[in-house]
């Protein structure tokens, strides 16, 4: 080997070195300049939660303008359209023919056809023409104005309380006043009312557009409650200067989510907490007040229906008697780099069990699955067990009025008949099967059996031998662990 | 190119990859975690609640994070910091973790043995695995306070 080719080899080795240590260092320096941008966007999102964008304030009820300055949080209220089951509720899609009447394509199932037994519930009211399982926030609106129930049954501008965006549309009716507004869409026929609202639930039913603080807007709501605490010692209770920031978690949902009639004959919401939450306290009102909702088709009662009593239910479990709101389930926390944002994406927290429950319950996910629905599946058993009570009883009543009974045997049976079903219609409505305070689910129903089976009592002889003995559901034997 | 040359644009361009390095190094407050302080804990915003709780806690007067998340020793005490560092950077860099947060096996095993440090006159009145000390664990016999006092550093 001469020195020449010796020294050119030194030399290309000597810039193959060269080139390798400016890579090395190259790659040093865009590997750090990355987490160095990287560590700046973290600090940055910690810093401003949110970029404003647009002015908002109080005349603004578009979702969407509201969603330029909370794209995070407008994303996920947008994926409430999102149709998913769980083993006792949501919804699921069904495909169906739009017409001149109804241009919905998707439609939820039919309860009606899962459990025939409700048609003879509500026999005489709307219910028994058209009931589904509820969908998501997005289609509060759309579902009640194209629902087969508006074609029965004339009904009232009062409905937009809860099926609209009906904070601006009240202030704008009321002249600024939104109780005077309130007054006057109760009165409107639905149609009517209907032309004055646009948007389902949206930011501003909810939040102060300044502060974006909670805030109730819903007259029912603010008088139910002044109502509920006046009963329990608090005078002029208001709900938005004396609430809690975690009452307010609660209190933001139950503007909707109860129990409600129609007072008299200007339709006002009212909420019937004059005597307390429960389901027997509610009745007791209803008692007092003379109240009915429509007249039995098959046995002349003058009976109840119960709505989506959530927020009452609630309050009777142990999550509400640990300080647990409704947001902290139905829309926990999640992360977007830096940012903690509620999720808006209500819907089942069986749906999403990482953030709603296991933040405070250390366990498997299957393992607080199945402590879900084994107090779901009893609670549906004790259901079925209270409905075929009730059948039995209205067939009863309707062979006693064939045969002539006595009034007073059947106005008896009546009144017990009035009673089963709103017990039996509160659980059966409120959407938690149960869990949002099991005890207490089962307490109602057992009062619901018991007024049932007292009604056939009451009866007398004409049950014996004209009726089948009361039929009992099968009881599975998949409830127990 | 001379050699002066070739080493002028080494050296600069390692200097960059240093400079650039140190001053990341900088600006992520990196110094801040060899401290004891509990706020370098929470310099990363994700640590905030659990800072928040800590503050409101009983144990507040008497341990900071460290006391209870880092082994006793100066070499275990740096090397567990130095691995959960690594670690909880590159999730929240990456954005890639378990939420909610979850603790692992081997820190869980840290903030035990902190229990015993301090508490040990209880501990070892009612350990069943504890004979004395100069005879080996009953590992079969073996008692976790975190299993029921789990959350007892942060309430």
């Amino acid at each position: 080997m001469d020195e020449t080719t010796q020294s050119k080899r030194a030399r290309r080795g000597g810039w193959r070195l060269v080139l390798l240590v400016a890579a090395v260092a190259a790659a040093a320096a865009a590997g750090a300049t990355a987490l160095l941008v990287n560590v700046f966007e973290r600090k940055q999102e910690a810093r401003n939660p949110f970029y404003r964008v647009v002015e908002l304030n109080d005349t603004i009820d578009d979702p969407a303008v509201w969603g330029k300055n909370f794209p995070l949080q407008y994303d996920s209220y947008r994926r409430t359209v999102d149709q998913v089951r769980t083993r006792y509720g949501g919804s699921e899609a069904v495909a169906r023919t739009p017409d001149a009447v109804d241009p919905r394509s998707v439609t939820a199932q039919s309860r009606l056809e899962e459990d025939p037994r409700l048609k003879t519930m509500w026999a005489g009211y709307a219910f028994a023409t058209d009931f589904r399982e509820e969908r998501g926030h997005a289609y509060m609106l759309e579902d009640q104005t194209f629902t087969e129930r508006q074609a029965v049954k004339q009904q009232p501008g009062t409905c937009m309380h809860c099926h609209a965006s009906v904070y601006l549309p009240y202030k704008k009716l009321g002249q600024g006043d939104l109780i005077k507004g309130f007054e006057a869409m109760n009165k409107m026929p639905y149609q009517e009312a209907r032309k004055l609202v646009e948007h389902p639930v949206s930011c501003i039913d909810c939040h102060d557009p300044e502060t974006m603080q909670l805030r109730v807007t819903r007259p029912g709501f603010i008088e139910g409650i002044r109502t509920l605490k006046a009963a329990q010692g608090v005078a002029d209770f208001d709900v938005n200067t004396m609430a809690t920031r975690q009452e307010m978690r609660a209190y933001v949902c139950g503007q909707c989510h109860v129990e409600y009639y129609f007072k008299g004959e200007d339709k006002r919401l009212t909420y019937p907490w004059n005597k307390g939450l429960r389901a027997d306290e509610i009745l007791a009102y209803y008692e007092e007040q003379g109240f009915s909702d429509w007249q039995h088709a098959a046995t002349g009662a003058p009976v109840l229906k119960a709505q989506h009593p959530e927020f009452e239910m609630w309050n009777q479990g142990i999550h509400a008697r640990s300080g647990v709101a409704c947001a902290d389930c139905h829309m926990p926390y999640r992360r977007e780099g830096a940012l903690k944002v509620s999720d808006h994406h209500v819907r089942s927290p069986v749906l999403n069990i990482n953030n709603a429950c296991q933040t405070c319950h250390h366990w498997p996910e299957e393992e607080l699955k199945s402590r879900i629905e084994t107090i779901q599946t009893r609670t549906f058993e004790m259901r079925n067990l209270a409905m075929d009570a009730l059948v039995a009883l209205i067939e009863d009543l309707q062979k006693a009025r064939a045969a002539a009974a006595p009034a007073d045997r059947v106005a008896a049976a009546q009144k017990q008949q009035r009673r089963a079903q709103f017990l039996l219609d509160f659980i059966e409505a409120e959407n938690s099967m149960g869990f949002h305070a099991d005890q207490e689910a089962v307490r109602v129903l057992a009062m619901s059996i018991d007024a049932s089976r007292r009604g056939q009592a009451a009866l007398g002889g004409m049950t014996q031998g004209g009726s089948p003995a009361p039929r009992a559901a099968p009881v599975s034997a998949g409830a127990g662990r | 190119m001379t050699r002066t040359a070739v080493a002028l644009v080494l050296g600069g361009l390692l200097g960059l990859a240093a400079g650039i390095g140190g001053y990341t190094f900088l600006y992520a407050k990196g110094a801040s975690y060899l401290t004891n302080d509990p706020a370098a804990c929470a310099n990363c915003h994700i640590m905030q609640p659990y800072y928040d709780q800590w503050r409101a806690s009983t144990h507040r007067a008497v341990a900071v994070c460290n006391d209870c998340h880092t082994p006793p020793g100066l070499i275990p005490k740096y090397a567990t910091k130095a691995s959960n560092g690594f670690w909880h950077s590159y999730g929240f860099t990456t954005g890639r973790f378990h939420e909610p947060l979850r603790i692992k096996e081997s820190n869980r095993r840290v903030t035990e043995q902190a229990c015993r440090k301090c508490h040990a006159e209880i501990t070892q009145a009612i350990d069943p695995a504890f004979d004395g000390p100069h005879q080996p664990r009953r590992a079969d016999q073996e008692l976790s306070c975190l299993r029921c006092h789990n959350q007892v550093g942060h309430f």
